[in-house]
């Protein structure tokens, strides 16, 4: 074991076990290229298997990893122990979410509002794959890729105020899935996305904080998203109430 | 009572292969419940990791037997010929539906879909989504599953056991990871789509959850486990994480340098290295762009000459893409960029990037047919835990997304088709087989008594002798040194002790079930390699460095026996068009 050490506040909680959730400290050997996700598999590891947390690819795509670093949403993956060392470090599950166990959070709840915008292709008709492929030129394809980037670590919804007071507000990563599709040439389905969209629920519950998008690791701008999305919104109240009889 | 959940069609695994299975069922019979039991969430499967492509005919200069050729030849022959003309038929096709369901794919200025070059190719063919072409696959299957009200899932059930009754696969045990109750479910098909098991290795681009369970599952049910010595090292992995970084740097124009500068790769028979201001640098087929079991050999041998560089963890050779300049990078390799700067702290935009070779899949697994039917009735494998097989003994980079789609959908359309016609699963039978599974992993590990080692020790020294006997490069003693260790590795996770005794989301449990799984693949991996005595594709073996069709134009069949290491049977290769030959690349 090297000398240096780093010390981790782990949040604890099993339910069943522990009346409420404590902070469990570990020593752990502080090497300057480990993250905080090492750190953790060091603890199961080699001191105490029961520590619970979800991972997998270690490379920031698949977006298990997300918890909360010091009080801020992260990847643990790619945290570096070296961002926070000599000081202690907290590691608490992702705010904004009901606790299963330890650093493992549910996202059943997040699931329903991911599959309410309807994020799949919508088209007028039947669509038939055997006519070969639609057609989409790069500046169409930049128009909603950024939208596309979001890999569900669900950072955004852990960094979100509104998220914490308002449980049915769909939420950034959810909202900027819905754009993707509304600004993708090959989709038709925008009428159907912009009920709720449009709702309280929707867009219009963002109160602008733009944390969401300073907290995701991959640059997909949620808070960029469901500015657009008022937009869309506005216009649509103005084309339904103002001129419910113009066309759209 | 308890209950038993039912389905017509089970799926095992939620990545690109079982998300593709379940679509198709469901649009082919609507009627037909589908359950996806996986443990983890879809979008976190390892799909999501693939970067640099899928391989399709989709361009006027290319053609399927094209496509057929370089991958017959990239397997050394050791594919089955009629395996892969089925899937360069259907491969099309699958990406264009991808293409409708609305994968990002890039595109040429005129809308079409753009294709680069990959190793060991003739003609450039691969598609992709910029250098996350897996995540965006995956997510695109996800999203579009949402819509199918008839697929039910179950995310974080965690499989121990299949239930095989009369002969037939009719159903399956997990474990709910929120309560910690193992459940039975049944149905008159299952598909197994698990992936690789890339996890026995100690460095390797595969993420935590690559652990072979449903290759053991399927071999404790009987089922063998096909071409299981062929291992695909990729020969660009970051030194100590083992990140990928996606051939499709090269098949931009990256470059491979050793310690002294020099492209090294042409002292291995991949012929002459155009200068990389050189219009038609980089050349298909060609140094940097040759098979991937070359360039890791290559990368071997050049240690051996001490040409490699010293690095913190292990010795090293550089990639370097630097002439491609910064817009180019961020355009077509953005992914490569990213994960250097925030895993290695490197820019490679002025920077070399370190690398080395590092295990990345799988060619051999479950033995299936061009349906993935198993030999066991209602039981199906698709994907990198199936073998049908066309990679043989080394896989063309990015036929592994198409192959995913291709066999994941005919293995859903097969399981389908039984799951009309076939019987009504005997229900009380599986009782009685759920009583037992939970009766052993309470014995084995939540309610047992002693025991003494860790996880984690256990899975480090297997890493390691697959590692040291069973790597790139293999001979007798080294091999037969592995099946000893493993041997006795087996008998210490007989010793293994749990500190986490709880239900709910007990980790060290699965991480317990998952080592018995790798060590069950990782023996048949090592008996299958030391079995095969020739040279074939990613099989070195130093003891016997030639092909020998006349004895191994065949492929492995490793079986489970009741004790003792499995039995190897050997299974005709199928050749239709392309008869054995040279494998020439640079040329």
């Amino acid at each position: 074991m090297p000398d240096q050490q780093v010390t981790l506040s782990v949040f604890r909680y099993r339910p069943g076990q522990d009346a409420e959730p404590v902070f469990q400290e570990y020593q752990v050997p502080y090497h300057d290229d480990w993250v905080v996700l090492d750190a953790l598999n060091w603890i199961k590891e080699s001191v105490d298997g029961t520590l619970a947390y979800r991972w997998s690819c270690r490379m920031g795509v698949c977006g298990s990893c997300g918890m909360m670093v010091n009080g801020v949403p992260r990847l643990t993956c790619a945290a570096f122990l070296r961002e926070y060392y000599p000081a202690p470090i907290r590691v608490e599950p992702l705010a904004n979410f009901p606790v299963e166990r330890d650093l493992i959070i549910d996202l059943d709840g997040f699931l329903e509002k991911l599959k309410s915008v309807k994020p799949w292709v919508i088209r007028d008709g039947v669509d038939s794959a055997t006519n070969g492929e639609y057609l989409q030129t790069p500046g169409q394809l930049a128009r909603f890729k950024q939208y596309s980037m979001c890999i569900n670590c669900m950072l955004c919804y852990a960094a979100c105020p509104v998220v914490g007071l308002e449980t049915n507000f769909i939420g950034p990563a959810a909202l900027a899935l819905a754009l993707r599709y509304n600004l993708d040439s090959r989709d038709q389905g925008n009428a159907q996305r912009q009920q709720l969209l449009g709702s309280d629920e929707g867009a219009m519950a963002c109160t602008f904080v733009g944390e969401c998008t300073t907290v995701c690791p991959k640059n997909v701008d949620p808070a960029g998203a469901v500015q657009q999305e008022k937009v869309l919104a506005v216009n649509d109240w103005y084309y339904n109430v103002l001129v419910p009889w113009g066309k759209r | 009572m308890t209950d038993v959940i039912q389905h017509d069609v089970v799926v095992l695994g939620g990545g690109g292969a079982g998300l593709r299975a379940a679509i198709a069922i469901a649009q082919l019979d609507p009627r037909l419940s589908v359950g996806i039991v996986s443990k983890v969430y879809p979008m976190r499967s390892h799909t999501v990791a693939a970067e640099g492509g899928a391989g399709a005919v989709i361009k006027a200069n290319d053609s399927l037997d094209a496509h057929a050729s370089d991958t017959i030849r990239g397997s050394d022959w050791l594919a089955d010929q009629d395996a892969v003309e089925v899937f360069v038929r259907e491969a099309p096709g699958q990406l264009i539906q991808l293409e409708h369901w609305g994968c990002p794919w890039s595109r040429d200025a005129d809308g079409h879909v753009a294709v680069r070059p990959f190793g060991g190719m003739k003609i450039e063919r691969t598609w992709f989504a910029a250098d996350k072409t897996g995540f965006h696959l995956l997510h695109t299957l996800f999203q579009t599953s949402l819509k199918y009200e008839q697929i039910r899932r179950y995310d974080e059930w965690f499989a121990t056991r299949l239930l095989i009754e009369d002969g037939r696969c009719q159903g399956l045990t997990a474990i709910e990871l929120r309560t910690g109750q193992l459940r039975c479910i049944a149905a008159k098909a299952f598909i197994l789509c698990t992936g690789g098991a890339g996890r026995i290795f100690p460095f390797t681009t595969n993420g935590a959850i690559k652990t072979g369970d449903g290759m053991a599952l399927a071999f404790r049910a009987g089922v063998p486990l096909k071409d299981l010595e062929f291992v695909q090292y990729h020969p660009t992995g970051l030194p100590g994480t083992g990140i990928l970084i996606t051939e499709a740097a090269r098949g931009e124009g990256g470059i491979l340098v050793n310690r002294h500068g020099r492209r090294y790769l042409q002292d291995y028979n991949l012929g002459t290295p155009l200068d990389v201001t050189d219009p038609h640098h980089p050349q298909k087929n060609t140094m940097e762009l040759g098979p991937r079991d070359r360039l890791s050999q290559a990368f071997i041998r050049e240690r051996e000459k001490g040409n490699t560089i010293e690095g913190r963890y292990g010795d090293v050779v550089h990639l370097d893409v630097r002439h491609l300049g910064e817009k180019k990078i961020d355009k077509k390799i953005p992914f490569v960029r990213e994960l250097c700067k925030n895993y290695a702290g490197i820019d490679p935009v002025h920077e070399l990037i370190p690398v080395r070779p590092v295990v990345h899949y799988m060619m051999g697994g479950i033995h299936t047919d061009v349906h993935g039917a198993t030999c066991v009735p209602g039981l199906f494998a698709a994907g990198e835990c199936a073998c049908v097989s066309i990679n043989g003994s080394n896989r063309l980079g990015s036929n592994s997304l198409a192959e995913i789609l291709v066999f994941g959908a005919r293995a859903g359309a097969a399981a389908a088709q039984l799951a009309t016609s076939g019987p009504a699963p005997n229900l009380s039978s599986l009782l009685a087989q759920l009583a037992d599974e939970q009766q052993r992993i309470a014995r084995d590990f939540i309610n047992k008594q002693g025991g003494t080692r860790r996880i984690a020790d256990i899975r480090l020294e297997m890493n390691h002798t697959m590692e040291n006997g069973a790597g790139i490069f293999r001979d007798e003693s080294s091999l037969k040194q592995t099946c000893r260790t493993l041997t006795d590795l087996r008998d210490a996770f007989r010793d293994v002790r749990l500190d986490d005794r709880s239900l709910c989301f007990n980790t060290e449990l699965t991480s317990a079930i998952e080592l018995g799984c790798m060590l069950d693949v990782a023996q048949a991996l090592a008996c299958s390699a030391l079995a095969r005595t020739e040279s074939r594709g990613s099989h070195q073996r130093t003891d016997f460095p030639n092909r020998d069709d006349k004895q191994f134009l065949k492929h492995s069949l490793a079986y489970r026996t009741e004790q003792g290491p499995p039995r190897i049977e050997y299974l005709d290769v199928v050749i239709t068009r392309w008869p054995p030959g040279e494998r020439v690349y640079g040329k």
